[in-house]
């Protein structure tokens, strides 16, 4: 067993080598580039084989990768914010393509106004590709993350891209001791990629990612894709269990934080949940019976581990770290959308969004919003979503549109 | 053009065609003419990376024309896609885990919408990489399935469906574009001169490297004439001088073909609806000249440089 302090993006590198991926189609971007940085010097040290190409776009990178797994070679590549979003269009036709290839994003929050620090905008633009999504919170569960990714994107039920989802800074630079999974042990976990079961061979001519014409071959096709995603589900239950006999450590769809019991729980993803994880134990010392929920697999998005984690508790706080804008949470909507209508369901279902482009959520807020939902709870009415944002922050926004009023002012004077 | 050829007449030119018929292409299209002479050259053990195009409806679930393999990308990466095939074969074959007769030669099919303009990015890459691929361009002077638009290919003074008094640009070289970058072949093409065709997609397939195989296609759609003048078309094309025969390897080009005497344009031009407009109701005097002038200036060039 090794145990290392690792950044985020070395544990994404370590679980790309530990799992065996031999093409590296790449394109680099902040926060992301230290992964690939990483698998190069690795791969030209001959620490480890493979196979790494820059290509010229990110929208390129998923073509190539796409095309790469398609032909039967294991494959891993990573982007993050802006470039995942070049690349969308590829992201959803090789998750058509019903490829294995498995993918980090590293959070930022996306343009404009152009930005490096995390929100999840970018990923949940990936939500209805066909991709399965995992959103690791700490560096351990990235490492861990892409190896289940591997597995779940191989098998023959689901056959489809994952991405794993890590934050910008907060995780991306942050290290944590990692425990490595033992490398001998990776085989009892992961098996070879069979190459007769995947295209482009002499005496096997075949044609991939032919167009359909007509609404009801379409259908068919984005049916099966969207079943072998759900098929997903139980494939992640079963590499999950598999994992933990294997390397000893347990995920679950769901990670959960004393929310059996709770009066109030936080619903929030990613590196952030932690500083929710840390709230709850502080309203727990006050006497608040707060709890966390926070999805680790977010396609196919567990709906039925939500209603189970969420059966009659009073008062749920959604905190999204992301805006659809005129509408608001992503997630907030996602958890209604699979409770709603089924019995025993949290009357109180409050939206709040905080931490965009890396913006910091504090206790206090934690603290404001349980007692917000709480209070609900007695008048049986949700609150207005909450966008989280101090008297301070909004005070150090006017001075800096202070000094840009007297730039304006005086570029004006200047003008002849 | 190498001196060996197999194809030294035009009876030596394959008899037995390997595209299937029943395609979804215009009659009298001048792409498919050409994918389908460059195809009894290279052969099935061929994969074809498609970008978005006309070519895109050849290939439409449960049918193919080709008897080997194909995969649709997008209107961008096709080249990408070359990439990822090619890489993913060489590690198979590396590893022992396929054997080398399971090979593919990897073709890239696009239109010049893709060629010229939107793949260009991922096809400048794949040249710098010295990627091991052919790529095989259908140029019919506009985005041909979408109804003719100008594209990055569109000639002067021709009129498209977003152009439609006449395209006041130029034509992009994406023949000088791609030697720039000086790849292992490049090389103008037109299915209407099949031998010299199939002596150029020999040369290319004998070679190791990024080959762009450019082929001027008569579109009958797009272009407004008859579909069974596409041939004739395509022979004034070159007669003209408009649509140089030529090849670029080891540095040099070499023109496989000088017309001379070069029929004037103006022959090229009054047999397309789309260049109507420079003979009625008025005759343009100006922009037929003017197109004149710049094919004579390459030709005077050409005669400098290789004469």
């Amino acid at each position: 067993m090794t145990r290392l302090l690792l950044t985020g993006n070395a544990a994404a590198a370590w679980g790309a080598r530990l799992a065996g991926a031999e093409y590296f189609p790449v394109f680099p971007i902040t926060p992301q580039t230290e992964i690939i940085e990483t698998l190069g010097r690795w791969i030209d040290r001959g620490e480890m084989g493979g196979r790494m190409v820059t290509l010229d776009s990110e929208h390129s990178m998923i073509t190539a990768a796409g095309a790469g797994a398609a032909a039967g070679v294991r494959t891993f590549t990573a982007t993050s914010s802006q470039g995942l979003l070049y690349g969308m269009e590829m992201l959803y036709t090789v998750a058509g393509w019903r490829v294995p290839l498995v993918m980090v994003n590293v959070s930022r929050g996306l343009s404009a106004p152009i930005t490096l620090e995390p929100d999840h905008n970018d990923i949940l633009a990936a939500r209805d590709s066909g991709c399965l999504i995992l959103h690791a919170a700490t560096c351990q569960e990235t490492v861990d993350a892409v190896l289940l990714a591997t597995r779940i994107a191989e098998d023959p039920r689901v056959r489809l891209p994952v991405v794993v989802n890590l934050d910008g800074f907060y995780l991306s630079f942050t290290r944590e001791p990692v425990t490595l999974p033992d490398a001998t042990l990776v085989s009892r976990f992961l098996s070879d990629m069979d190459p007769n079961e995947y295209a482009f061979r002499a005496d096997k001519p075949v044609s991939e990612a032919v167009a359909v014409l007509g609404g009801g071959p379409y259908s068919y096709f984005r049916y099966e894709t969207h079943l072998a995603s759900l098929a997903g589900g139980t494939v992640f239950d079963e590499a999950t269990q598999d994992y933990a006999e294997v390397f000893g450590r347990e995920y679950g769809a769901l990670q959960t934080h004393k929310s059996d019991n709770a009066d109030v729980v936080f619903v929030q993803m990613g590196s952030f949940a932690t500083k929710a994880q840390d709230a709850v134990d502080r309203l727990r010392d006050r006497g608040v019976k707060a709890g966390l929920v926070r999805p680790f697999l977010i396609r196919p998005w567990p709906g039925e581990a939500l209603r189970q984690a969420l059966k009659n508790i009073k008062a749920v706080v959604v905190i999204d770290q992301n805006i659809s804008m005129g509408m608001g949470g992503v997630l907030h909507s996602e958890v209604a959308s699979v409770l709603y209508g089924h019995a025993n369901m949290p009357p109180i279902l409050m939206s709040a969004i905080g931490g965009l482009g890396g913006r910091d959520i504090v206790f206090n807020e934690y603290a404001a919003l349980a007692e917000e939902a709480l209070q609900a709870v007695e008048s049986g009415e949700t609150p207005p979503p909450r966008l989280l944002y101090t008297a301070t922050e909004l005070r150090e926004i006017r001075k800096l549109q202070a000094i840009a009023a007297v730039e304006e002012l005086q570029h004006e004077e200047d003008e002849p | 053009m190498s001196k060996s050829s197999r194809f030294a007449r035009m009876k030596d030119l394959p008899s037995a065609h390997l595209l299937g018929a029943g395609t979804a292409m215009c009659a009298g299209c001048g792409g498919l003419e050409a994918v389908k002479e460059v195809y009894d050259v290279l052969g099935k053990k061929t994969v074809f990376v498609n970008a978005a195009g006309c070519m895109t409806l050849s290939a439409v679930y449960p049918f193919t024309p080709f008897q080997g393999s194909w995969l649709y990308t997008a209107m961008a990466s096709a080249p990408a896609g070359a990439q990822g095939v090619r890489d993913a074969l060489d590690i198979l074959k590396a590893k022992g885990r396929i054997s080398d007769d399971q090979d593919l030669d990897v073709v890239v099919l696009t239109g010049d919408g893709s060629a010229y303009g939107m793949g260009l990015s991922a096809t400048s890459g794949a040249i710098e990489r010295n990627l091991n691929f052919l790529y095989l361009c259908y140029d019919n002077e506009g985005y041909g399935n979408t109804g003719q638009q100008t594209s990055g290919a569109t000639p002067l003074g021709a009129r498209t469906s977003t152009d439609t008094l006449g395209f006041m640009g130029n034509k992009k070289d994406l023949f000088a574009i791609w030697a720039a970058h000086d790849p292992a072949y490049v090389a103008t093409v037109i299915g209407s001169e099949p031998l010299d065709l199939a002596r150029k997609v020999e040369t290319a397939a004998s070679l190791q490297g990024p080959r762009l195989i450019l082929a001027l296609s008569p579109c009958p759609t797009g272009w407004d004439y008859d579909p069974k003048d596409t041939v004739e078309i395509g022979k004034l094309a070159v007669k003209t001088g408009i649509w140089p025969l030529k090849e670029y390897i080891n540095g040099r080009v070499t023109h496989t073909r000088i017309p001379h005497p070069r029929v004037p344009v103006e022959e090229y031009l009054k047999r397309q609806g789309r260049f109507k407009h420079l003979f009625e109701p008025v005759r343009d005097d100006f922009t037929i000249a003017d197109i004149q002038a710049r094919v004579d200036a390459y030709w005077a060039e050409v005669e400098d440089g290789e004469g």
